[in-house]
């Protein structure tokens, strides 16, 4: 039981990340009718953000501390970063610490604008082009943002930390009445996984609360109609594009102390996300939210010694593998609607 | 004798009866005409015919065997072609590869590994695919880019591809549908010289009466998915029941 | 000549002559000049070109006529590279058993993968032979590690010992055709120049010239018409009483058994293989070789190819230094803004360049190089026409 609990939490914070992502491709894809090969690269950008803004914040310059001195006898000098000068260094050390979740409101605008420009600049061009060039340029676009980061930050993953206050692991197993120290689970995966469903329930309240959203889900459905109605369907379009930027770059914001940002983890999670699309059904979007949690549930299921043990490799195909016996057995997957996508 | 029989057909999407007890035959070297409102299930008794749906209850019999349950390809290749609403053609290809094609499948069948010959070494294939080009007077369109010919072209093109594979029931789905009036006549000119020059069998779904009634030898009227009459045009013409369902309706 | 005519035999000969010439064709500087650097004219590079361009081709007769984009193709190259080692190791260091396995390890392999992935189209197809290339990576890389040698993949070692080639105590195993060993290279120089004839290349050579004439063969035929009927219109054909399944699979098993050969050849002219071979990003790099040269066409994947890989080695190349070198008639402060320009996309920004690449050539030029030239020579004639037009009216007012 308690090793069945492991698993499940184990798989949540991977299968949040899957959900965001795909949830973002299926948002493009239903709306806008574009497949997204650079969703990939949105999310880590989104990574990328919490980097640089943690750097922004950690911006410092040199001081004479005279009450130290350095191993021949001079006053030492140490940096002191500009935080700690304009909020003092109590607050400051905070404001460092806490960096990545601080890091949401620097990458919002910032995500905004890059799908913005995205949309605008690209995607606009290809909405009447076959799916097949849309994922070739969206492809070369992923290669090319991609190879910016890297010729800007390197090669190398780059740690960035939660805020100490999470640093630890959570006792489930105590909590649940289990003994204890059977189910730890990081503090900060706990955290990814509700600030998932907020972003979710956002998304969801969004499209189904507001008048835009509404537009939205009618242009999901039948993009013709709307279009006759003589509203500006491609304006709203494109903020969704631009939404769906912001989403994807958002968990990939959080997504960095978990797994330190490097500039292919974009490209590792798009095959994967476009796999969960496909599996919750193109153009569904609790479709894909439903699929990127279950994928991720059964990838960490698949991880499990006694399984790995009784079927070697399977967990490094679980995924695949689900996706082939859905796309045969459900063409339109668990939860896709009739007439998207259908050649 | 009757080279189609479709007996005791139902087919139901969800809630709605598409098709209710559907009865018909059609006779051999005739032209039998279906007619109705739009939703009396015209298209999805054209699809049952040809393997595209599978009908709930029923059978559907062409010359003594039955279709259901076969691919649309093995359907055509019993002998039933069909020519669309919008014509469907290969428009990639040029006028001649697209009669070619058609000529492939009716001497090789429905697949067949031929990948070394080259296309242009088929000279009697050729020739055969240059007289029924010359019959629809089409043939110095033969090497022309075929999606950007007309409308009418196209129409014509299709019509030739089914055509040449000789077969013995040609289903129209609506031919002259956006046509203007010349271009109406035009088609059923040129039905009928098709009719004329050989032993076939065309089953037309229709909506304009002036091509039903130059053309047809029989009609069956659909109305909400169940045939009201079957009978010749000149009493079709005048029963009160069709009146009342579709052309009073018309009128 | 051979069964083709017109412009397919001047495409075929352009090709051969090409493919025979290109020692000499891709070393036109001379050694000691400072334009040397953009000499192609190596063995090893010359057999990148033309693998790849295999590869090329056969991925052409799949997604250039059916138009089913496949991003899985580098899983039968890796599949036939296995097969090709494993020949090697066990049976011959001839090439000939390791290529011919390696074309029907790939060829069955594509044959499952085919069957299940053509039962959809579009995007979900893509996205089926994406996963099933993914699975075979995923695999190749741990659990079939007895098979795949895992993360360091297979070389040809010490210890191996085929069946059929007696090697001496000690000695490691190299590739050869009855004896003719792939790295024999025999050097012409003619004054300062330098050009390499390398057996292996013209292995690899000759069987490009074979692909590309079976390629022809296959475009021109009954079977190539009828894939192109699968992309332009598969309701007709389908009404037209043709089964297009076995079509596409026909021709999805021809193209993964060209992927094969190709990863045969690479497997027999440097007797080694990982897993990487066959990581997705492989796969889209072959996509881009053909959309790059032109889908569809003839010629076009055999040019995608060689540009990409012309340029990769060309631009990988290019370091610091040399942009200076390039930059030096500019003044100082120029020459530093060229070249902090320039730096980010040569040497190890060639992924960069490669992208840009690639999305300009799909906004701008979906037809690819084929198209381009013709675009070219449509401006180039109606310019002549109207010269002509011209001259032709001023004639009689004189």
């Amino acid at each position: 039981m308690d090793q069945i609990i492991v698993q499940i939490l184990n798989g949540l914070d991977k299968g949040s990340a899957y959900a965001l992502i795909a949830l973002g491709l299926t948002l493009i894809f239903g709306t806008l009718g574009v497949v997204n090969f650079a969703h990939g690269a949105l999310f880590m950008l989104g990574a990328f953000c919490a980097v640089v803004f943690s750097r922004l914040l950690s911006l410092s310059h040199e001081v004479v501390d005279e009450t130290r001195t350095d191993f021949l006898g001079n006053p030492m000098t140490v940096d002191v970063p500009y935080m700690h000068d304009i909020f003092g260094p109590e607050v400051g050390a905070s404001i460092i610490d806490w960096a990545v979740p601080l890091s949401i409101l620097f990458s919002i605008p910032v995500m905004i604008a890059i799908g913005f420009a995205m949309e605008r600049g690209l995607i606009k061009h290809f909405y009447k082009r076959p799916h097949a060039d849309q994922i070739l340029v969206t492809f070369g676009l992923a290669i090319v943002l991609q190879e910016i980061i890297k010729a800007f930050f390197g090669a190398n993953p780059i740690q960035t930390p939660a805020p100490t206050a999470f640093t630890g692991s959570f006792d489930f197993g105590a909590w649940l009445g289990f003994d204890p120290l059977t189910i730890m689970y990081p503090y900060w995966r706990l955290v990814y996984f509700f600030f998932a469903v907020v972003v979710i329930g956002g998304v969801f309240a969004f499209l189904q609360f507001t008048t835009f959203g509404m537009v939205v889900r009618a242009g999901m459905a039948d993009r013709e109609t709307v279009g006759l109605l003589g509203i500006n369907i491609d304006k709203r379009f494109t903020i969704m594009f631009a939404v769906a930027a912001c989403v994807a770059g958002l968990a990939g914001v959080m997504y960095a102390p978990i797994v330190a940002p490097n500039y292919h983890m974009g490209m590792d999670f798009l095959v994967l996300s476009f796999v969960v699309v496909v599996v919750g059904g193109m153009g569904s979007l609790t479709g894909a939210v439903f699929a990127g949690f279950l994928l991720g549930i059964l990838e960490s299921f698949a991880s499990m010694p006694a399984i790995v043990d009784l079927l070697p490799g399977i967990n490094q195909i679980v995924i695949y593998l689900v996706a082939i016996i859905i796309l045969l057995t459900r063409p339109r997957g668990l939860m896709g609607r009739k007439g998207v996508m259908e050649e | 004798m009757a080279i189609l029989e479709v007996k005791d057909v139902n087919k139901r999407f969800g809630g709605l009866q598409a098709l209710g007890n559907v009865n018909l035959s059609v006779q051999d070297n005739t032209v039998h005409a279906i007619i109705g409102p739009n939703g009396a299930g015209k298209s999805t008794l054209l699809n049952c015919l040809v393997g595209k749906l599978i009908p709930d209850t029923g059978s559907v019999m062409f010359d003594g065997q039955s279709v259901l349950g076969r691919k649309p390809y093995e359907i055509c290749q019993m002998g039933i072609s069909r020519v669309f609403q919008t014509p469907e053609i290969f428009g990639d290809l040029t006028v001649m590869e697209n009669m070619m094609i058609p000529l492939f499948a009716k001497r090789d069948g429905a697949f067949r590994m031929h990948a070394i010959e080259a296309v242009s070494s088929e000279k009697g294939l050729r020739e055969e695919a240059e007289k029924m080009l010359d019959e629809v007077n089409m043939l110095d369109k033969r090497n022309m880019h075929s999606a950007s010919m007309s409308r009418g072209d196209k129409r014509r093109l299709e019509m030739a591809m089914c055509l040449i594979q000789k077969p013995r029931l040609l289903l129209l789905d609506e031919p002259t549908a956006g046509m203007a009036r010349a271009d109406t006549n035009n088609t059923i000119d040129l039905l009928k010289e098709i009719k004329a020059k050989r032993d076939i069998t065309i089953a037309i779904i229709e909506h304009d009466m002036h091509v039903v009634f130059s053309l047809a030898d029989r009609i069956t009227v659909l109305a909400q998915g169940t045939p009201l009459v079957e009978d010749t045009p000149e009493n079709i013409k005048g029963h009160p029941k069709v009146k009342e369902a579709y052309l009073g309706e018309a009128a | 000549m051979l069964g083709i005519k017109g412009k397919d035999l001047t495409v075929f000969l352009l090709v051969a002559a090409l493919a025979l010439l290109a020692p000499f064709l891709l070393n036109p500087f001379p050694v000691d000049s400072a334009m040397a650097q953009f000499n192609a004219g190596y063995p090893d590079l010359m057999q990148r070109f033309v693998i790849f361009g295999i590869f090329a081709i056969g991925f052409n007769i799949l997604f250039g006529l059916t138009g089913y984009l496949s991003f899985g193709h580098a899983a039968f190259l890796g599949v036939g590279s296995y097969a090709a080692i494993w020949m090697m190791k066990l049976l011959s260091l001839n090439i000939i058993p390791g290529i011919v396995m390696a074309i029907v390890f790939a060829g069955l392999f594509s044959v499952v993968v085919g069957y299940i992935s053509l039962r959809r189209s579009g995007i979900y197809f893509s996205i089926l032979t994406l996963a099933f290339a993914q699975m075979s990576y995923a695999l190749a890389y741990s659990v079939l590690t007895p098979l795949t040698g895992g993360e360091t993949g297979l070389q040809i070692k010490q210890t191996d010992t085929p069946l059929l080639s007696n090697i001496p105590e000690g000695e490691i195993g190299r590739a050869n055709l009855f004896g003719l060993e792939m790295s024999d290279s025999s050097i012409l120089r003619f004054a300062n120049w330098e050009f390499t004839m390398n057996v292996g290349y013209y292995v690899c050579a000759a069987v490009m010239i074979v692909a590309f004439y079976l390629a022809i063969r296959i475009f021109r035929s009954p079977f190539g018409m009828m894939l192109r009927a699968v992309k332009s219109n598969q309701q007709r054909m389908n009404y037209t009483g043709l089964n297009s399944r076995p079509y596409t699979l026909a021709a999805f098993v021809i193209s993964g058994m060209y992927a094969g050969l190709a990863g045969g050849l690479m497997v027999a002219m440097d007797t080694q293989v990982g897993p990487e071979r066959m990581f997705w990003t492989a796969s889209g790099e072959v996509v881009l070789m053909t959309i790059l040269g032109g889908a569809g066409t003839l010629i076009g994947p055999v040019l995608g190819a060689g540009f990409i890989k012309y340029m990769e080695n060309i631009v990988s190349k290019i370091n610091s230094t040399v942009l200076h070198e390039w930059f030096a008639f500019l003044p100082d402060g120029m020459e530093d803004f060229m070249v902090t320009i320039f730096y980010p996309f040569v040497g190890k920004g060639w992924s960069l360049t490669l992208g840009l690449m690639f999305m300009a050539v799909v906004i701008f030029l979906p037809g690819g190089l084929v198209e381009g030239g013709q675009r070219l020579k449509r401006l180039f004639r109606r310019k002549k026409a109207e010269d002509d037009q011209s001259s032709a009216a001023k004639t009689p007012a004189e």
